[in-house]
């Protein structure tokens, strides 16, 4: 693990991977959205709505897993503190975010047909917009400050506070939804789910954990390219050293600094 | 075929979310990637800036990140 | 303990030399609360199904205001890095501190509560309830603020920051609070609703203290 932390290697792992990476999101994102829209038959109760499932149920977990993987990454920073980690889930944020907001917008158009309104206070649409406002929390507390490494920190942390409340959070939500009103919205999850909507239904969800792990790789690469702008401005400012670091080890010095080791 | 897309009347309410996912996922990618192009480009002016403001033995550098 | 009664003595005597804050905060509450009548309409009925929401949003929101200033002047003069400098561990620190906040705000709020009650014509059956929730479930909100107090220690535009990490994290506080309050009202056992706001408030009091510690530490490093 330790070692796949170290900036140099994660890249050299990334550019490996990449390629595969993007071969997979393409070919399941393609087949799962001609699944859905062509193969799948519409559902015998919610009609051709149910393809809007397809991407709405995906994004609802793509959402959720993205908190955890920032959650991860917070543990991670907080125990062995790799900037790294910091880094990561920075760069998991605005995914996660658009993700959440997507499941939103999604079930919104999903449940104006059939519920007959945009928005009801259920439990799960409520607690994924709070998600959606702990996204955005995030990523405000991560912009605030001047230097990017302290933001990623305190982000960080408040990953680590959102994860021990999310669940506290979540289950008022569904202790206040029973009581205000129960049982009075239609639930999604009715009849067992058949062999042809489950096949487009995970093609989707793996091509869009593909494209989760595409961005985060181009936003992990872009953010030390940053760094290194960064570590370069100080060198030259300071006229440090003999000036022959080579670029990996410079990713790496920048590494240590922020591990404070 | 217009019936295909018309999916019994819920055509504008799939087709939109659809379109909003897609529009949304590529506007990220597209982002994403010219923050990256805009920080390899900045790297590259700094090396060859710090490189030519004092010349020393040239040991490989590799400029690509 | 003595430490702790030490930072207390000090930021309670900073905080009442200052002496406009607590008021500030107290008046926010009601200028806050007078609003919804004119919101909503100035019907009895309305007002009494809607005045435990009210008060507590109301108070939520009041807490959030003054959160700022729990570390903030100790950041800026450099007696938080100090603080962290001294023996004393900086959870006991930042006890002292939610505590200083709790008293200057939290306390003055659960006074002008029933006054506002009485405003918005809530029945009488929920007054003691509505006292005893925000006995506990203040100070739930001044630990889990300093934890969003802690997190923007140097950041810009702090205040409208502090409100959007926070203001998600109270929402437990708001919905148990608030029903505790309706249950009363309307005859219903408000226990329940009671001991899961203590939950809180004890799971709270063990965690937010050793978090906002750590970024207090981050921030003064």
């Amino acid at each position: 693990m330790h070692r796949f932390a170290k900036p140099s290697v994660f890249l050299k792992l990334a550019d490996t991977l990449m390629p595969w990476m993007i071969a997979i999101t393409v070919i399941t994102g393609g087949t799962g959205l001609y699944l859905g829209l062509f193969w799948s038959p519409a559902d015998y109760q919610q009609g051709d709505t149910v393809r809007i499932m397809y991407i709405h149920v995906p994004t609802a977990w793509m959402g959720l897993f993205c908190y955890v993987g920032m959650a991860i990454c917070g543990a991670m920073s907080l125990i062995w503190k790799h900037p790294l980690a910091d880094i990561a889930a920075r760069a998991t944020a605005p995914v996660g975010a658009m993700f959440t907001a997507l499941c939103l917008i999604t079930g919104s158009l999903w449940g104006e047909p059939m519920w007959g309104t945009w928005w009801v206070w259920d439990a799960r649409l409520t607690s994924m917009l709070i998600l959606l406002f702990l996204y955005l929390g995030y990523m405000a507390l991560v912009n605030a400050f001047d230097d990017p490494e302290r933001g990623s920190k305190a982000g960080s942390a408040l990953a680590l506070v959102g994860v021990v409340n999310v669940p506290i959070v979540k289950f008022s939500v569904d202790w206040w939804n029973t009581l205000h009103q129960p049982a009075s919205v239609a639930r999604m999850d009715g009849p067992s789910i058949d062999p042809s909507m489950l096949w487009p239904l995970m093609l989707m969800a793996v091509a869009f954990t593909g494209y989760y792990f595409i961005i985060l790789a181009i936003r992990v690469r872009s953010e030390l390219n940053e760094r290194r702008i960064r570590a370069l401005q100080l060198s030259g400012l300071f006229e440090q050293g003999d000036g022959t670091t080579s670029g990996s080890a410079l990713y790496d010095q920048g590494h240590n600094a922020g591990a404070g080791k | 075929m217009s019936d295909y897309f018309m999916m019994e009347g819920y055509g504008l309410y799939i087709w939109s979310s659809y379109a909003i996912t897609a529009v949304a996922m590529v506007f990220l990618l597209v982002t994403s990637l010219r923050g990256l192009g805009q920080s390899r480009i900045e790297l590259d002016q700094l090396e060859t800036l710090l490189k030519s403001r004092r010349p020393r033995r040239s040991k490989s550098r590799d400029a690509r990140p | 303990m003595n430490a702790f009664m030490a930072i207390l003595r000090r930021d309670m005597r900073l905080a009442l030399r200052q002496g406009a804050d607590s008021v500030m905060v107290v008046a926010f509450f009601i200028v806050t609360t007078t609003l919804f009548p004119f919101g909503v309409g100035p019907e009895a009925n309305i007002l009494a199904r809607i005045a435990s929401g009210v008060i507590w949003v109301s108070a939520l929101l009041a807490a959030m205001l003054s959160l700022e200033r729990v570390f903030q002047t100790d950041y800026e003069d450099g007696t938080l890095e100090l603080l962290t400098l001294s023996p004393v561990p900086l959870e006991l620190v930042v006890l002292g501190k939610v505590a200083t906040h709790w008293l200057t705000t939290g306390l003055p709020l659960i006074v002008a509560a029933p006054l506002m009650a009485v405003m918005l014509n809530m029945s009488t059956d929920g007054f003691g309830v509505l006292i005893v929730a925000m006995l506990i479930g203040t100070p739930t909100l001044s630990l889990i603020g300093a934890i969003g107090a802690a997190l923007i220690l140097g950041a810009r535009r702090g205040g409208v920051l502090v409100s959007l990490l926070v203001l998600p994290l109270y929402i437990p506080v708001l919905i148990f609070g608030a029903g505790a309050v309706e249950a009363a009202l309307l005859g219903m056992p408000v226990q329940a609703h009671l001991q899961i706001m203590g939950a809180i408030l004890l799971l709270s009091l063990a965690l937010a203290p050793f978090a906002a510690a750590h970024a207090v530490r981050q921030a003064v490093e």
